[in-house]
């Protein structure tokens, strides 16, 4: 179909990382079925590496498509770098996303966030807090970007 | 999951393809008969001889007058036209009210909202959880300012059929013009504009295997009809422009067909669409939406809990099925079709639905193919769903 990128087809057709992770360091969930998509993102970190990532994602081909390549993208990497990822980055791995569809990115940008906060509150480790605007369950963001 | 190169296409509420007769109807009018139907020469005579012609077959098949055909470029136009002069010369009598369905397609809703913001009223019905709305429901909507009634025949994305010929019976006691967008009823069910008293009626060839860029509204005589495009006097000054003869002939062609061919064709497909029905019922937490048995031989449509359409109607586009999550033309949107909200179904179960619209192509083992690929495409996408798995472990309750 036309709609999407070969790349983003690939990855939606052959995701990668999908699944769960039973004793995962960090969990990270983000949107909500109303809007049509929720991302679940797992991470087990060992010395401040993201050793394994997975994901359960319910939503659109572009949705699914930008889980497995954001999960890919941050999977045997530091954390900090993890959180440097940004959803432009995910579109432009994708090889472009439709323009009503960027908010897809946004919110795999914010699942791993989203996943590595929950690790740090889990393990007592410290961060500034204004790394992380909190993640609205019901308003999230639609994007921004290019396309 | 695979691709297949097999192609199995359920989508024909969104278009069809041209028959074998429509195709022959419309050939001569590209190179042998293509004199202008206005010219005087011999070469333009014989071709408003043709146009007329199959003016006066398509009349027939709706039990209209050929002279209450005009001829537009499908569907959306015709709506559009019948909508806006109907609310004009509402409005010259001090008219500002109309009564629509919450359901209808975007191109009567959309001019409707057009219509709210210049001053009219519009009251929306409620279609109920079945996909209905009732004739009492007109009944009791109708007031003295009303200039309208205006109520698909079958609803697009779930086939749900409404009782037209009641309603009509109501608008003409009332003396309130009634316009139905037929689009998807046309050559599907039986239509007779004069028992069922309607006034206006919009069809597009593309829905019943003519050609695109094709329809006409018909408009019983008495019923004053504004001119929608400025220009010649073609469609007796209504609808300016060169008349597409070649897709007109080819109108008349197919809609000879489809109503030649109607009751067999209803059987054999409404027979098709029920063991669809069943086969995606043993779905678990799925839900036929509209009414079970009053709905066009053609189409159904269902919700199936915890996956996305999209990505449904992707991997099933995979395995070589063309089918649709509802209308083609809201495709790109973001919101869940307004068709099953307005059934009352919560966005998140709207969010998972699949519209399959038959013709007669289609076979018995397309039913059993497509069945087993949208159980194994579910249960994929169940399986990487959040929501399924909340609800699933019970943290969120199941809603079908």
């Amino acid at each position: 179909m036309a709609l999407y990128s070969e790349k983003v087809m690939d990855h939606f057709r052959n995701p990668r990382n999908v699944g769960k992770i039973d004793d995962a360091d960090g969990i990270g969930e983000v949107g909500n079925a109303r809007c049509g998509d929720i991302m679940k993102i797992y991470i087990k970190v060992n010395d401040g590496i993201i050793t394994d990532v997975k994901f359960n994602t319910f939503g659109c081909g572009s949705a699914i498509a930008s889980s497995s390549m954001a999960t890919e993208m941050i999977k045997g990497k530091p954390i900090e770098q993890a959180l440097e990822l940004t959803n432009k980055a995910v579109v432009e791995a994708l090889e472009g996303l439709p323009a009503h569809k960027l908010h897809c990115s946004v919110l795999a940008e914010q699942a791993i966030r989203s996943a590595i906060k929950d690790y740090y509150d889990k393990h007592g480790i410290e961060y500034d807090k204004e790394m992380f605007p909190d993640f609205d369950e019901d308003e999230h963001d639609h994007g921004e970007g290019e396309e | 999951m695979a691709q297949t190169t097999k192609t199995i296409y359920v989508d024909n509420a969104a278009t069809t393809a041209m028959c074998d007769e429509a195709i022959a109807a419309m050939t001569p009018y590209l190179k042998q008969v293509y004199g202008n139907p206005s010219s005087l020469h011999t070469a333009g005579q014989v071709a408003k001889e043709a146009l007329e012609a199959a003016r006066a077959r398509i009349a027939a098949h709706l039990n209209a007058d050929a002279g209450e055909i005009y001829f537009t470029s499908g569907g959306s136009e015709a709506d559009n036209q019948a909508l806006r002069s109907a609310a004009a010369n509402g409005l010259k009598r001090g008219k500002k009210h109309i009564i629509t369905t919450a359901f209808e397609h975007h191109a009567v809703l959309h001019t409707l909202k057009k219509l709210e913001r210049e001053g009219f009223e519009v009251t929306y019905l409620d279609v109920h959880e079945n996909g209905i709305v009732t004739p009492e429901q007109v009944k009791e909507a109708i007031r003295p300012d009303t200039a309208l009634v205006t109520i698909m025949f079958a609803n697009n994305e779930i086939g749900t059929i409404q009782p037209i010929a009641e309603i009509g019976a109501i608008c003409r006691a009332n003396k309130v013009v009634f316009h139905t967008d037929a689009v998807q009823a046309v050559g599907h069910v039986p239509i007779d504009v004069k028992a069922m008293n309607i006034d206006m009626l919009s069809l597009s060839a593309h829905k019943f295997h003519g050609a695109k860029g094709v329809g006409a509204l018909y408009v019983r005589r008495g019923v004053p009809l504004n001119t929608f495009i400025d220009g010649g006097a073609q469609e007796k000054g209504r609808r300016a422009g060169t008349e597409n003869l070649a897709g007109i002939s080819a109108m008349a062609a197919a809609l000879d067909y489809v109503c030649g061919n109607m009751e067999k064709n209803a059987k054999r497909l409404s027979a098709l669409r029920d063991k669809i029905i069943k086969g995606l019922s043993t779905i678990p937490h799925s839900k036929l939406n509209g009414d079970r048995t009053n709905r066009l031989p053609s189409i159904l449509n269902m919700c199936f809990e915890g996956i996305e359409g999209e990505s449904l109607l992707l991997l099933l586009d995979d395995k070589g099925i063309c089918a649709s999550s509802g209308s083609a033309c809201t495709s790109g949107s973001l919101d869940p079709s307004h068709v099953l909200l307005a059934l009352g179904l919560p966005h998140e179960v709207a969010h998972g639905s699949l519209r399959i619209s038959l013709s007669e192509d289609n076979t018995d083992a397309d039913a059993e193919y497509i069945i087993k690929s949208v159980a194994e495409v579910v249960e994929y996408l169940r399986g990487m769903s959040p929501v399924w798995e909340a609800l699933e472990k019970g943290e969120k309750p199941h809603l079908l």
